[in-house]
């Protein structure tokens, strides 16, 4: 909402407060004022010209040569203009003046010829294009001939006044009107409110006779008012209702439209001008469209419409689609000599599903959406006809046509002071609130310790006593509630076991080198399911912005590997990031999608870099595999874990591993797939998702200490030869059961395959300690031991000691 | 025999002095005090001498043998000094090369902000509730007074799988889901969480954010308990000396409902550009839980009452970091996020 300075003086005084000041004012008790503008804009030496003689140019057949009377002096202007002519008031910039974006006009020689100034369009006066009438759009403004020559031309636009640019909440509609801000900012100052007028002289002839009415609808139209004005002469509106429009973002078009709109912007109520004539019926009657029925709208576009769409008709076709936007059949024009104005109430939902369905949005369909008030339908069509007199000559019939069940009654709202003052904690006096619901024009009365408000109809956002307290505060000022915290019974706060466990995670992985990644939840399809840990129905949005965000992820994989591509293609020689957030699996009993928590984790090129000492290695495997190791080691969980061959698409299939715990899958890793990383452009990459929520989730003993021993340990170290396809975690496997109590640790220490070995084997080594926290062991225990391991490793996996 | 025992010394100290290095002068030790060296012969041969004799040369032979010891024990200190010396010079580093980098990643900034946000109103008693990013249209809006049709869904297009689910547009349906389990009984939650709105991607929007939320519900919470709750978040935040101020506002769930602001960090409240010269910048909105949503959650509004607060870590992190596209926080390019790696405490 913009709000002209000058315009709302008329209403209430503002105390000839600075508007940055009043701005500031009402932003800090209701409404945020988005932005101050200062309509000069900087401009200066802007004033009144009459052209004198308007002749070609010689040289230039484009421009004119003017003699413009400007007060002091009459001046030569050089004006390319196509509509300048002699005659004319028009707006000149003297030579020294500055205009909107800083331009300094000099005096300067065009083709040969002087030209002292510049006769000016709107636009070069800072006014949006939009918002120029059409006749001037394409050249300068014309000002009507009353204008002085010498005199200051920002005035006359309207241009010496300050914007005030309101933020609205959709609670506060009723400030979507000169009138409503008017009591806002007469509550803010404690100030009266003057109102406009409306008062004009009926003709003999009754509404009635012209014009029928009745509604089909009820529901959606509880209300509706037309009078009919005859005899009015469609010209230009006088200059100040033009540039009030213009103040307001309003495009100016002719008397009857800019009335329309001014009451519009005055009284928040919507109103439409039909051309009476070209109704043809002399009926209107409201109803809902029939569905499929075609209505062309005052912007040319021809609407198909919905049978929960409301249209006003001529009792056979529509003539305007209602609250929204008006027919082009029975549009006014500048023949047109009789209207009748439309004042009703739409309701809000059917305005805003139409608007919705037609895609269509208007200064008026804003208004009913929001709910306009009850009590001003009848108000702003007298106020239409009073103007129509006034400004187009009209002769206003005598009553109107109406159609009213609209309840009219105001919500009362009962509140103690108490309730208001624990709500807020504070102590403000019973005569304090009364004197603000005064000041706020609420009708008001204090009994039996309590207050009994009528909410004004025009704030339908009153309707509870929350609502009194929120205008108390608001008026009394927020600057006034005292700090506190709340008082109650004192419990500990803290993170869940699950949360604190997520956070351990997070810190693990970052000290292991990884930087943790946010990436989108929403992918295209075909991503969708990609190196997703089970198989389940996508979740799709409806209606996405696009193919690209369209689905819901079932893996973090895809979009840490676009990460990956990402920071690759901007020279990171090392990425190495991991994501903890949900995925979105098929459909749960409630309806929403199975949300599991992943975690996931990519590293793509040097892991180890410490050059001058000779140390650089790539990332592999295995340096992911011992992260996701040392994590279940964290989680206690190391000992349930395993890592089996797998096959998983996208992912290199000799490279690529189930992680389980305890046997039950949670998760997979994997080099990424040779072709993949070719599209990609990366080097090889490495991957690892896992099911957080079932890790975390997972039941783990207690942490308890074991005794350290005071006797020895014994080491053996073996060396096998099996097949090269004998997997280690096999043999180390064979080792761990057969081993015996004694037996407390298998470690890999070697692996070798080449040309010392056999053809199709390899040599695994092993080191293995043999431990008894009791006692020493002897040689003989460790033997007997070491043995059972060794005949175990024979035959299960035809495994021979290297010689 | 006694000028013997003088050239023996003679002989025994120029070769402790010539000696350059232990090895040497050990050989010297040996040569000449070591058991079959010449000064142990001379004891032996003292049995040739008359008996009167043996006592007086017995000691002349000690005494000499007492200043070679003397004189190379200390030739002995000087060269393993020196021996040590040399060492040290051949292990001297350059001190100034680059050690072994320890190689660690970080929190993303956003989970910076939030467990900061988070641990701060742990110390105050609060729990964190997080739930689900696919909402019912019940909970996301209609469990929090925005019924079907309602103006205000307008603020937030929303992203709808289904007529009845969409990705949640706030974190607050976190706050209808907890007052439902909790039937009634008092609530200090804190609700982080992922959001999600209908908008195109650039510098300032984006389709998917955070936001975390706060909730207190209990018997006779005011306004006041709101407002002295945000000071302590803003300048625990923000700095000791930051000031709050409260702007009226709306949001559908709470009533009265207020915008936050504090007092600029960077200028102190004189105006520059991170408050766009106004000396205050906006951080949550907040309010007083309707009553509308009390009681469609199961609570008296009559009995109790309660407050809550939501705010945005990007914008947070974007102001407290000078981050100038929100974009950065979703691109996870690795110039950006380890940038947050060191401490502020």
């Amino acid at each position: 909402m913009l709000v002209s300075t000058k315009w709302l003086a008329e209403y209430v005084n503002t105390q000839g407060l600075d508007p940055k000041d009043l701005g500031e004012k009402i932003t800090r008790s209701g409404i945020e004022v988005d932005a101050v503008i200062d309509r000069t804009q900087g401009m200066t030496n802007v004033v009144v010209g009459y052209v004198k003689e308007c002749v070609k140019h010689p040289e230039a057949d484009k421009l004119n040569i003017c003699q413009v009377d400007v007060g002091e002096e009459t001046t030569q202007i050089i004006c390319g203009a196509p509509n300048v002519a002699e005659g004319q008031k028009v707006i000149v910039a003297r030579p020294g003046a500055v205009l909107p974006g800083g331009i300094k006009i000099k005096k300067a020689k065009l083709r040969g010829e002087e030209s002292n100034g510049m006769i000016c369009s709107l636009q070069e006066l800072g006014i949006e294009g939009r918002l120029v009438p059409k006749a001037y759009a394409e050249g300068i403004y014309v000002l009507p001939e009353t204008a002085v020559p010498g005199e200051s031309a920002l005035p006359l636009l309207g241009l010496d006044d300050t914007i005030l640019e309101l933020g609205l909440t959709p609670n506060r509609s009723d400030a979507l009107s000169m009138l409503g801000v008017a009591y806002e900012v007469g509550a803010i100052l404690s100030e009266d409110m003057k109102y406009p007028e409306a008062t004009y002289t009926e003709s003999d002839e009754k509404a009635s006779d012209y014009l029928s009415l009745r509604v089909d609808a009820i529901e959606e139209n509880p209300m509706y008012v037309a009078k009919v004005v005859k005899n009015v002469q469609i010209k230009e509106s006088p200059l100040w209702l033009q540039h009030r429009l213009m103040a307001a973002g309003v495009r100016p078009h002719n008397n009857v439209v800019d009335i329309t709109n001014y009451v519009l912007m005055e009284y928040g109520q919507p109103l439409h001008a039909f051309d009476y004539d070209r109704l043809e019926t002399k009926e209107l009657v409201i109803r809902l469209a029939n569905e499929g029925e075609k209505i062309v709208t005052l912007d040319d576009q021809e609407r198909t419409l919905k049978s929960n769409n409301l249209v006003i008709t001529n009792g056979k076709e529509p003539v305007a689609i209602a609250g929204v936007m008006g027919g082009a059949n029975s549009e006014v024009h500048d023949g047109t000599t009789t209207v009748a104005i439309e004042s009703a109430y739409f309701a809000g939902g059917s305005v805003r599903q139409t608007s919705k369905d037609q895609n269509l949005r208007s200064d008026a369909s804003a208004r009913f959406e929001k709910g306009v008030d009850p009590n001003r339908v009848i108000l702003a069509a007298e106020r239409a006809a009073s103007l129509l007199a006034e400004l187009a000559g009209g002769e206003v019939l005598a009553g109107s046509v109406v159609v009213d069940e609209l309840d009219k009654t105001p919500v009362e709202v009962v509140v103690s002071p108490d309730f208001i003052n624990n709500r807020l904690g504070m102590k403000i006096s019973l005569e304090d609130m009364t004197s603000i619901l005064t000041r706020l024009k609420f009708d008001h009365q204090a009994a039996n310790g309590y207050l009994y408000i009528n909410a004004p109809t025009r704030r339908q956002d009153i309707k509870i006593p929350e609502d009194i307290v929120e205008e108390i505060a608001r008026m009394y000022g927020y600057d006034e509630i005292p700090m506190t915290l709340p008082v109650e019974e004192s419990k500990p706060g803290g993170l869940t076991s699950y949360q604190a466990k997520r956070r351990q995670v997070r810190a693990y992985l970052e000290g292991a080198g990884l930087y943790q990644a946010i990436t989108y939840s929403l992918t295209s399809k075909e991503m969708s399911q990609k190196f997703a840990l089970e198989t389940a129905p996508v979740t799709e949005l409806l209606m996405p912005m696009s193919e690209e965000r369209s689905t819901l992820r079932q893996s973090l994989i895809p979009h840490l590997l676009d990460a990956v591509s990402y920071n690759t293609a901007r020279q990171a020689d090392t990425v190495a990031l991991y994501e903890v957030g949900s995925v979105f699996l098929g459909e749960t009993e409630s309806g929403l999608p199975h949300e599991q928590e992943h975690l996931a984790a990519v590293i793509a090129g040097k892991w180890v870099d410490h050059s001058w000492q000779g140390e650089k290695k790539a990332v592999d495997f295995f340096v992911l595999k011992g992260i996701i190791e040392g994590l279940m080691e964290l989680l206690g969980h190391s000992k349930e874990l395993t890592f089996e061959r797998a096959v998983v698409e996208g992912l290199h299939p000799g490279r690529t591993a189930s992680i389980k715990l305890a046997g039950e899958g949670i998760g997979l890793i994997g080099q990424l797939h040779p072709s993949e990383q070719k599209v990609r452009d990366l080097k090889d990459t490495y991957v690892v998702e896992l099911n957080l929520a079932k890790v975390l989730n997972k039941e783990v003993e207690a942490l308890y200490y074991a005794p350290v021993s005071k006797f020895p340990s014994i080491t053996r170290d073996i060396a096998l030869v099996v097949d090269s396809e004998k997997a280690a975690g096999e043999l180390q496997a064979i080792i761990q059961l057969s081993g015996g109590r004694l037996l407390k640790a298998v470690h890999l220490f070697d692996l070798y395959e080449g040309e010392k070995m056999e053809p199709g084997k390899k040599s695994v080594a092993f080191s293995l300690t043999y431990f008894d926290p009791e006692r020493t062991l002897t040689d003989e225990e460790v033997v007997n031991a070491h043995n059972k391991v060794l005949k175990a490793l024979a035959e299960q996996a035809g495994a021979e000691l290297r010689g | 025999m006694e000028a013997q025992l003088q050239q023996l010394k003679e002989e025994a100290l120029q070769k402790i002095e010539a000696s350059q290095n232990v090895k040497e002068l050990n050989d010297v030790r040996v040569a000449y005090l070591g058991k079959k060296g010449p000064i142990t012969d001379l004891l032996k041969g003292m049995g040739k001498l008359p008996a009167e004799e043996r006592p007086k040369m017995g000691a002349l032979v000690n005494v000499v043998r007492e200043e070679v010891t003397e004189v190379l024990e200390a030739r002995m200190t000087l060269l393993q000094e020196q021996a040590i010396q040399a060492q040290l010079e051949k292990e001297s580093l350059d001190v100034t090369l680059p050690g072994r980098p320890v190689k660690t990643g970080n929190h993303h900034p956003l989970t910076r902000v939030v467990e900061e946000i988070e641990d701060l109103f742990i110390s105050m008693g609060y729990e964190i509730a997080e739930g689900p990013e696919v909402e019912k249209d019940y909970y996301n809006f209609e469990a929090l007074n925005l019924p079907k049709g309602h103006p205000a869904r307008d603020m937030q297009d929303s992203f709808y799988i289904s007529e009845d689910i969409l990705l949640r547009t706030h974190t607050s349906p976190v706050q209808a889901r907890t007052m439902e389990a909790k039937e009634g009984k008092p609530i200090k939650i804190i609700c982080p969480g992922k959001v999600y709105r209908r908008d195109n991607d650039d510098a300032t929007h984006s389709h998917q954010f955070t936001q975390i939320e706060g909730l207190v519900i209990g018997e006779n919470i005011r306004m006041s308990d709101l407002k002295g709750t945000l000071s302590v978040f803003a300048k625990k935040m923000f700095g000791e000396d930051r000031e709050i101020r409260l702007r009226p506002s709306f949001f559908p769930f709470t009533e009265p409902s207020v915008e936050m602001d504090i007092s600029c960090f960077k200028c102190g409240g004189s105006g520059c550009n991170v408050c766009k010269k106004t000396g205050w910048i906006e951080i949550l909105g907040a309010g007083m839980v309707h009553p509308n949503v009390l009681e469609m959650a199961g609570y008296d509004s009559k009995k109790l009452s309660g407050f809550a607060f939501g705010m945005g870590p990007e914008r947070i992190a974007m102001l407290k970091y000078g981050v100038e596209d929100i974009r950065h926080f979703y691109t996870n390019d690795v110039r950006f996020l380890s940038q947050f790696h060191r401490t502020e405490v």
